[in-house]
């Protein structure tokens, strides 16, 4: 086994018994980049130096006994969180010179757990997408299958894990973008509740609904990662004072008395592909196997969400994305025709399609006279959204649920069809609206051979117990173990 | 048509966005089948449904109003196109 292959786990204990060194696994990973990253392009940005020297000061750390379960770890960075001195992109042409100034608090967090940061990955611009197609510098290809697209937002971070490009990494998720490129190539990802991991530092793109999680090789691993970034930060005042547990802890913990809830109205929906169907059921029915308890809820405004969803981003992106005048930071036109014009061409030439498209429907969603009838409204039903799964977890601990309709589709099938690639985010998104806690993890694979995963959700602040739900999960099948071919 | 072209110029203008006016049709229409999509909200009655504009129930955040480190301003001016003396430089706003 090469050290590139480990889990974080497994290398901390080798890192800790003195049979591995971090300079050794972390120039181990390097070595897998520069032989397979040209094919997966998972990384904009991989910092060799840097990371060998963050590898030394790890090995210090270890020999002085020192370490913590990240120490010496290499991990990968989705490209929209701020690491101080790399350069960070949001895959961007507005942004593709800029090195920030200082670290989000989910860097300085991992920073001094002793990680070490291998690099930046490739993400749909702005985190506005689910293939990553909608990158403005770089394709990022499925490992399972090279023709197609690896997910998205989070696509590059997801590519990186699976493809063992790293031993973990971080996304972001605002309507799917961690899970659904988590299911298309494989891997373990989770959005944990909104509040939970601080955003300070995270380029923001829908405020009330973006939050940092873990991409992962294994449960335990998300667990390890996600109790890391965790914690209440002054800085970002959504961030919610609450104890962060140890997730770890409870994964031993069977199902026996865990009750798991199937929404009626994700079992029979319009546009799920045969082989996600069947992998669904068989997930279920492994679960009441090990001892779950099924339960039939109901989420009666599921039919609305992506409707909600594509009003509520989009309003938020436009304000957000408004700081983008090529004058503190980022792309400026040169040979403007005065203060207007330069704002406009700088904005028109860094932002790209689906950028700019979002940009204005949020502008037009927010304009006077829409207000009420697009952004007000959209806001009264996530109401009701939130509500649904309120009730719905008066009787059951989790639900579960596909993560995308279809495995991961060809580069370019749906590029030019936004409404059909939003449609696609059925599963997802409803939680980001609601706030709750998801995860997906590998459950199986199409009769072509690519990856299906699975979605647990979960009660706000209940991450422990989707953890859990997954970790038993993934302990009685061996979905997880499977490499792709890259 | 849900969106005419001229609105699209209209709402790119408050958004600072140049439109090329080969691409303002192709925008108008794909934005258009998005807005009649989200039109599908109509169909449920939110009389008296409050608004949720945030996830968690956190009203207002306080903290002490002490005095801590920031970035310094030549690391805060390090990424503007143009600068000097310790300012960003934009075009001349008044003639």
């Amino acid at each position: 086994m090469q050290p590139y292959e480990l889990t974080i786990e497994k290398a901390h204990r080798l890192l800790t018994a003195g049979e591995l060194t971090s300079r050794e696994l972390v120039q181990s990973v390097l070595d897998r980049i520069d032989a397979v990253d040209k094919k997966v392009g998972a990384y904009i940005t991989v910092d060799a130096k840097a990371a060998l020297k963050q590898a030394d000061d790890a090995d210090k750390r270890i020999a002085a006994g020192e370490a913590s379960p990240l120490t010496g770890i290499p991990l990968a960075i989705k490209d929209l969180m701020c690491t101080r001195g790399l350069r960070t992109t949001c895959a961007s042409r507005i942004l593709e010179n800029f090195v920030p100034p200082y670290d989000a608090t989910v860097i300085e967090k991992v920073k001094s757990a002793g990680a070490v940061i291998i690099g930046k990955t490739n993400m749909d611009e702005f985190a506005m997408g689910s293939s990553t197609e909608n990158s403005g510098l770089q394709i990022t290809r499925n490992p399972w299958d090279t023709t197609r697209i690896p997910g998205g937002s989070s696509g590059g971070s997801a590519a990186a894990v699976s493809a063992d490009l790293c031993l973990g990494a971080l996304g972001s998720d605002t309507g799917g973008s961690i899970r659904q490129p988590a299911s298309y190539c494989s891997v373990v990802g989770v959005k944990p509740t909104y509040g939970r991991v601080s955003r300070f530092g995270l380029v923001a793109f829908a405020s009330s609904l973006d939050q940092i999680g873990p991409l992962t090789k294994t449960v335990r691993d998300s667990a390890i990662l996600l109790h890391a970034i965790s914690g209440y930060d002054q800085r970002d005042s959504t961030s919610v004072p609450e104890a962060v547990p140890d997730f770890s802890g409870i994964l031993e913990q069977d199902l026996t008395g865990v009750r798991i809830g199937i929404p009626a109205e994700y079992e029979n929906r319009h546009g799920l592909h045969a082989d996600v169907q069947r992998a669904y059921r068989k997930a279920v029915e492994r679960m009441v196997a090990l001892g779950a308890q099924r339960v039939s809820v109901t989420l009666p405004h599921t039919d609305y969400a992506v409707a909600a969803y594509y009003v509520i981003a989009p309003s938020e992106a436009s304000s957000n994305l408004a700081r983008y005048d090529g004058v503190k930071y980022g792309h400026r036109h040169d040979g403007h025709d005065g203060l207007m014009d330069m704002v406009k061409t700088s904005r028109s030439e860094g932002f790209g399609p689906e950028v700019q498209r979002r940009i204005i429907i949020g502008t037009y969603c927010l304009s006077a006279g829409y207000y009420d009838a697009y952004y007000g409204k959209a806001s009264q039903v996530r109401t009701l959204i939130r509500d649904d799964f309120r009730r719905a977890f008066e009787s059951c601990d989790v639900i579960l649920s596909p993560v995308a309709p279809t495995p991961a589709f060809a580069i370019g099938e749906n590029a030019d069809d936004p409404l059909t690639m939003y449609l696609s985010d059925i599963f997802t998104l409803s939680a980001n609206l609601a706030g709750i806690p998801g995860l997906s993890l590998p459950c199986g694979f199409s009769a072509a051979g690519l990856p299906i995963g699975l979605q647990i959700l979960g009660r706000h602040f209940d991450e422990a117990t989707i953890l859990r739900v997954a970790a038993q999960f993934e302990r009685a099948t061996d979905f997880h173990g499977k490499k792709p071919g890259v | 048509m849900k969106i005419t072209k001229e609105e699209i110029n209209h709402v790119a203008h408050l958004a600072r966005l140049e439109m090329p006016a080969e691409s303002v049709g192709k925008f108008a229409d794909q934005i258009g089948q998005i807005l009649e999509y989200v039109d599908t909200l109509n169909a449920i009655d939110t009389t008296g449904i409050a608004a949720t504009s945030h996830a968690t129930d956190l009203t207002n955040a306080f903290r002490e109003d002490t005095v801590h480190a920031h970035i310094k301003p030549e690391d805060a001016l390090a990424n503007a196109p143009e600068k000097e003396n310790g300012n960003f430089i934009v075009p001349r706003v008044i003639e």
